[in-house]
């Protein structure tokens, strides 16, 4: 396929009618669609998706992509990155993907601070497998698999992520496409590991638009240098308890970025020589 | 002498490994070529870890059991070792810590109170190493100068008191048995796992990524140590799971690139081997086995993997499959490895072992097989639109890389039509299995043009012994004692039929040789039509030794 001015493909779409993955691919096609007309040749861009309903977005975007295996999109990502870390590198996963199978990652790649861009679809339920409890899910939820309730409590990701040394922490709601562009836009600007957690509503397992668009508020006057602050915002809902859920950029700091150690010139180097060299040394 | 070993034994954190390199080293600028075996716990500290270094005048790539020299540093290292001794031996032992009362008296003894000089020369535990091994040098007539060359080389700390500790040895003791110098030709000392970073980097190696793991552990590291004088990236990530995604994301962007691992490791791998032969994206497994399963026995060795590095993987799909027998092999077959991987888009796996790895051999690099890069088959823009699963006649798309301009490349985990967009079409399913699956006839078809089928000793002889990976050494040295023909297929998948039926023209007994319970090869050439009729196996984590094989070896002749 050639690059295409709407970034569309073939592929038949196959989400759910009414399910949030349309307003993130929305979202995340004006945003590089906006990246490309600034004159950023989108052949620099990588998508990398893992497994789920979440995935298929990469089959929906006409750019560059790597439809990886559950869990693993980060060390994927990272591969592609620190290979040539002149690309952009975004990733797509969801929360059971992301927060579950593959949580080792994620944490590895924060403390890496490497610059890749990460978006969690994080409907808190599984939705390809038809309906069992994810890491986010509520304290109780009732899933397939855990038909009277889960006994186990969320995990804030967030708090997770800031933790672990990530640089750019966000959340956003696919009810609000303006500021899940607003927000992809400033994490694609921002060079450092990125965590986009986007409340994605799954309408047929785990309907919470009803919930969320009563508790939604966006930050405002938030300093999002401020480490301490950031904790405190992003400690205020965690993803069990009844509270209110803020939305936007809780924290952005600028850091050292693991790929910048990997921009190097190579072509000097005469392998056959050195090879000669290393065998003389062991003589 | 043309054939001598020697043993130098003490306890973990002695620095045994390291005072048996410098004594291979000493041997090595007498011009006689190298084998040196490693037996070490998994321990930091403490029990029984010994080295044996074998020189002879030709190539022997295998230990014997007999020990010429012995070098005690406690007293483990005389209990365990006195009943290998030679006639005309020579002990060399810590007066200050061991008691020789169990070494027949004909045989030779000299005690050295290592204890007492390294207390005098302020000298750190560790540097009694420099003392005994003064005192050797001095027994076999070894001129002082070869022993100071050495020691600046190797040694980069304290090396004047590590000196003068050899020298103090070097006073102690006349002249015993005298070894002089067999050749001029001094053969670089390699281990295994050096010999297989070097064919690597021939083939050019763009990255190398990897969790630490015995035996290959000391591949991670000297690569990270060369990493910038070859321009490669070396990384270890968080875990084996890590470790082959991160690669296959090289692989995607167009580096090639090399993990390593043992079978715990691998088993973490193998749902992205199948990734990686569904996407098509090349990467180079290295698996040195160890005894299993699970932990079993880290530092130890064994061939009990091939059926998994065989059958390794959902789904079917092609795979190279090579075990290489010695530091030549490892060094030649890594490469092209590495070339067959980019060649066909598939996963290749280079079998190791403990033996083969952590072993150090004499490493004759001109006898080892031309290598270079080859070029990938690339995409050559002449059609509009580039796509990355493109229908070839060999199962094998050109390739392109991003960043390349106004055209998209797309790699899918599920099954996937040629531009790589998610399909559970039947007939294109259908036609995509197929498009893998032919690789490995074309690529059979290569293989069968290179000596994949090795054969050995005496060619005309009807009973061959079958061996795989590092037996190789041992088997060629018993089939020469004894009179008997060698075969050892070194591609392992897809098997090379042709060729090994050719090995078996007019042999009449085959006695399989490996180290595992089953036979794992044995079963492995049954799958393809071929009998063997007996089957020597040994599974207690270390390798055969020369005699105990042909001892094995007498009883079913």
């Amino acid at each position: 396929m050639n690059q295409k001015k709407d970034l569309g493909t073939y592929a038949v779409n196959t989400w759910c009618p009414g399910c949030g993955n349309f307003a993130i691919l929305t979202a995340i096609k004006t945003v590089l669609s906006e990246l490309a007309q600034e004159g950023f040749g989108l052949e620099n861009v990588v998508l990398v998706s893992g497994i789920g309903c979440h995935a298929k977005i990469v089959d929906y975007i006409n750019v560059n992509s790597f439809y990886s295996i559950h869990g693993r999109v980060l060390p994927v990502a990272q591969g592609i990155k620190i290979a040539n870390p002149k690309l952009k590198v975004i990733g797509f996963a969801g929360d059971g993907d992301c927060y579950g199978e593959g949580l080792e990652h994620l944490i590895f790649a924060a403390k890496r601070n490497i610059d890749v861009m990460m978006i969690v679809h994080n409907n808190r339920v599984y939705g390809l497998t038809t309906g069992q409890y994810t890491p986010t899910s509520p304290l109780g939820f009732k899933g397939r698999s855990t038909p009277f309730g889960t006994k186990e409590p969320a995990i804030n990701p967030l708090e997770l992520v800031l933790a672990s040394g990530a640089t750019f922490i966000a959340r956003g709601y696919t009810h609000g496409i303006d500021l899940l562009k607003k927000i992809f836009k400033e994490s694609l600007a921002h060079r450092g590991f990125a965590l986009l957690d986007i409340l994605q509503v799954c309408v047929t397992y785990f309907n919470m638009y009803d919930y969320y668009s009563k508790k939604v508020y966006e930050l405002v006057n938030h300093d999002v240098s401020d480490y301490n602050k950031a904790l405190t915002k992003i400690r205020e809902w965690d993803y069990n308890l009844d509270a209110a859920i803020a939305l936007g950029v809780f924290y952005k700091k600028e850091k050292p970025c693991f790929d910048e150690n990997f921009i190097s010139e190579k072509s000097l180097i005469d392998k056959d020589i050195n090879i000669k060299k290393i065998l003389e040394e062991h003589i | 002498m043309d054939d001598f070993a020697l043993l130098i034994g003490g306890k973990a954190g002695d620095g045994i490994d390291k005072a048996g390199s410098i004594i291979a080293s000493l041997l090595n600028q007498l011009g006689y070529s190298i084998y040196v075996y490693r037996d070490y716990p998994s321990i930091i500290r403490g029990g029984h870890t010994f080295s044996i270094i074998r020189a002879s005048r030709e190539k022997k790539a295998t230990c014997r059991e007999k020990i010429d020299f012995l070098l005690a540093l406690n007293q483990d290292s005389i209990t365990f070792h006195t009943n290998k001794l030679t006639d005309n031996c020579l002990v060399i032992y810590n007066s200050d810590l061991v008691k020789v009362d169990t070494i027949p008296p004909e045989k030779k003894s000299f005690g050295i109170p290592l204890e007492k000089i390294v207390k005098e020369e302020k000298a750190l535990d560790v540097m009694r190493n420099s003392c005994i091994i003064g005192c050797f040098a001095k027994a076999i007539g070894l001129d002082w100068n070869i022993l100071e060359t050495v020691f600046k080389k190797n040694i980069s700390k304290e090396t004047d008191l590590n000196i003068k500790l050899a020298r103090r040895g070097y006073e102690v003791i006349k002249e015993v048995t005298k070894i002089d110098k067999c050749s001029d030709k001094i053969l670089p000392l390699v281990t295994g796992n050096e010999a297989i970073g070097c064919g690597l980097l021939k083939a050019g190696l763009g990255a190398y990524v990897a969790y630490p793991m015995t035996p290959l552990s000391n591949l991670l590291h000297f690569l990270a140590g060369v990493a910038d004088d070859f321009g490669i990236d070396v990384i270890h990530p968080e875990s084996e799971i890590g470790v082959i995604l991160m690669a296959l994301g090289f692989a995607y962007a167009g580096k090639r690139v090399a993990v390593g691992t043992s079978g715990g490791g691998f088993c973490l791998m193998t749902e992205s081997l199948s990734l990686a032969a569904m996407a098509e994206l090349p990467v180079v497994i290295i698996l040195g086995q160890r005894t299993g399963p699970s932990t079993g026995l880290p530092t130890y060795t064994a061939q009990s993997d091939l059926h998994f590095a065989y059958r390794a993987g959902h789904g079917e799909f092609s795979r190279f499959l090579v075990a290489p027998g010695d530091a030549e092999e490892a060094y030649f077959w890594a490469g092209i490895a590495l070339n067959i991987s980019w060649q066909y888009q598939i996963p290749s796996i280079i079998l190791v072992d403990k033996t083969l790895c952590e072993g150090t051999f004499s490493i004759q690099i001109d006898l080892a097989g031309s290598l270079e890069e080859q070029k990938v088959p690339l995409w050559d823009a002449k059609e509009d639109t580039y796509r990355r699963y493109r229908n070839a006649e060999n199962g094998v798309s050109p390739l392109a890389f991003v960043p390349q301009k106004d055209q998209i490349i797309k790699v899918n985990s599920y099954e996937h039509d040629e531009f790589g967009i998610t399909t559970e079409d039947a007939q294109i399913t259908k036609f995509m299995q197929e498009k893998r699956l032919r690789k490995k006839t074309f690529l059979l078809k290569d293989l069968e043009r290179e000596e994949v089928v090795k054969v050995y000793a005496n060619k005309k002889a009807d009973t061959a012994i079958l061996c795989w990976g590092s037996n190789k050494g041992v088997c060629i040295e018993a089939a020469q004692n004894l009179g008997l023909k060698v075969i050892q297929p070194l591609v392992l998948s897809p098997f090379p039929v042709e060729q090994f039926t050719q090995s078996l023209v007019s042999v009449k007994k085959v006695i399989c040789v490996e180290n595992n319970f089953s036979g794992q090869l044995a079963e492995v050439v049954k799958l393809h039509g071929f009998n063997v009729n007996e089957r020597i196996l040994k599974y207690d984590g270390r390798p055969f030794f020369l005699e105990e094989l042909e001892d094995q070896l007498k009883k079913i002749l």
